[in-house]
């Protein structure tokens, strides 16, 4: 696993709250994100890093999206 | 009612943090250091596969080679460590607001009040253990008493990841047999001054008479007793996250007295370069700019100015500071001594009102620029990279304002 920091597309609604809308891996690979499950303060153990983590329904699997200091990144197979 | 006191110590911490983000080094010894530059660094923080090979806190970085050659060395991101202290206290801060930070690692925390609602001290501490490891991915020990200085033995006494209740009914088997040092204020000239009287153990200082303390420590002797014996009644002081450092300063009689504008404008910079450093190691900004000046004639005075936006930008601050000499100062006399302040500190980040205006992106990027010339200066000396302003005159440009500037600026009893 690596950590790969990652656009993405948020949403802020009129209350500050925030979603993110879509991941962009590369041009090639957009993912619309179509649920957000949970959203917690949590440790990633695998490629470290702390931060709310997303949990993202994406195309009927599930999937962690961090927000770290500002920056979204996801655990990537290598 | 006897109270509810817990001692949260998150386990090698500054080590910890580091193993969290970088996984691929949790396997291997692994020190934070203070300098990178191996003459002057000691160790700040070893983790627990560096402590048994000896590697201890304090030492300097050459000796804990040593002991340990495949030792990981690592700078410390205090902004980083600050953001992982904050967390902690938001974790705490869920359970009660009486909460005192001691030191960024460690905190007490009367959850007296709250145990109706989330049950007894041990289940709280269970879940703000669990949920240490999870939010923050990092161990803590944890200590349950009805006071504080207990509480501080329980979270000693067993390390990494675990919590011990001391309470009445296992006080003496636990606390009794420990070296009388681990009490808290029990420092080396004590433990001397104890050991001479007979007194090895906190068992040995529970049990002698108060008199014999009283005469062989004096008021001093009185409180170790009730701690010995776990009556201490201090409360626990709902203080803030760190202690706040109010301002950032540095000042310089100089080599030969200055004469002109130009030579102010080049201490201004000097001064200004080790002042935002500092600034941004104690990852804070500042908000208000101050300027010191004293003639040959030791008459001296002091003038401010508040910035538009919390800074850290040496040249920001090195301009304001100018600006102010030129209004406040008309050479009747040469200047002998000369200073620059940061005040008004905040945390470098708080949220900054942006502007709308392109001087922000400017800032942004010297921002940047200064904290590149640190990471150099860092790791190949604070003269590896000088404005060439400097070099106009070597004699005031050799000063190294950062370093040669000894007194530390963070009181840990303040």
């Amino acid at each position: 696993m690596r950590k790969v920091y990652v656009p993405v597309t948020v949403r802020f609604d009129t209350e500050g709250k925030l979603r993110p809308l879509q991941i962009e891996f590369d041009p090639a690979h957009r993912y619309a994100v179509d649920k957000v499950l949970d959203v917690c303060r949590a440790a990633c153990q695998t490629v470290g890093g702390v931060g709310d983590r997303y949990t993202c329904l994406i195309r009927g699997q599930e999937c962690y999206l961090w927000l770290e200091k500002g920056r979204w990144f996801v655990a990537a197979k290598s | 009612m006897a109270r509810s006191i817990l001692h949260v110590d998150q386990n090698c911490f500054y080590a910890s943090v580091e193993m969290q983000r970088h996984p691929e080094l949790r396997n291997q010894p692994l020190a934070v250091c203070g300098s990178q530059e191996d003459r002057h660094g000691i160790v700040l923080t070893a983790n627990y596969l560096a402590k048994p090979r000896g590697v201890k806190t304090g030492m300097a970085i050459w000796q804990a080679r040593q002991k340990c050659p495949e030792l990981v060395v690592l700078p410390p991101d205090m902004a980083e460590y600050i953001r992982f202290s904050r967390m902690a206290r938001e974790i705490y801060s869920d359970y009660t607001d009486q909460i005192e930070p001691f030191g960024l690692d460690e905190a007490w925390l009367d959850v007296t009040g709250s145990t109706g609602l989330y049950g007894n001290a041990m289940e709280i501490a269970q879940e703000i253990s669990r949920r240490i490891k999870f939010e923050l991915g990092i161990t803590a020990s944890i200590g349950v008493a009805d006071n504080k200085i207990t509480a501080k033995l329980g979270s000693d006494y067993k390390k990494p990841d675990a919590i011990t209740r001391i309470e009445k009914d296992n006080y003496k088997e636990i606390v009794y047999p420990l070296p009388v040092e681990d009490l808290l204020y029990v420092g080396p000239a004590t433990k001397e001054k104890l050991r001479r009287g007979g007194i090895t153990t906190i068992g040995a200082l529970a049990e002698a008479p108060v008199e014999f303390l009283l005469h062989r420590l004096g008021k001093m002797g009185v409180v170790l007793h009730t701690f010995a014996n776990g009556q201490d009644v201090s409360p626990v002081q709902n203080t803030e996250h760190i202690p706040t450092i109010k301002s950032v300063g540095n000042s310089a009689t100089t080599p030969r007295d200055l004469i002109n504008n130009e030579d102010v404008r080049l201490m201004l910079l000097l001064l200004s370069e080790s002042v935002c450093a500092r600034m941004r190691e104690l990852a804070s900004r500042c908000t208000v700019v101050e300027l010191y000046v004293r003639d040959t004639e030791l008459q001296s005075f002091i003038r401010q100015r508040k910035l538009a936006t919390p800074n850290c930008s040496s040249t920001e601050l090195a301009d304001t500071a100018y600006a102010l000499f030129l209004a406040n100062y008309h050479w009747e006399k040469p200047v002998r001594s000369i200073g620059v302040r940061g005040s008004g500190l905040v945390e470098a980040y708080e949220c900054v009102q942006m502007s709308l205006y392109q001087d922000d992106q400017r800032r942004q990027k010297w921002e940047r620029i200064d904290a590149t010339v640190d990471e150099v200066r860092n790791r190949y000396g604070y003269m590896s990279l000088q404005r060439a302003l400097i070099y106009t005159d070597p004699l005031l440009g050799r000063i190294n304002p950062k370093d040669d500037h000894t007194v530390h600026p963070v009181g840990y009893f303040a």
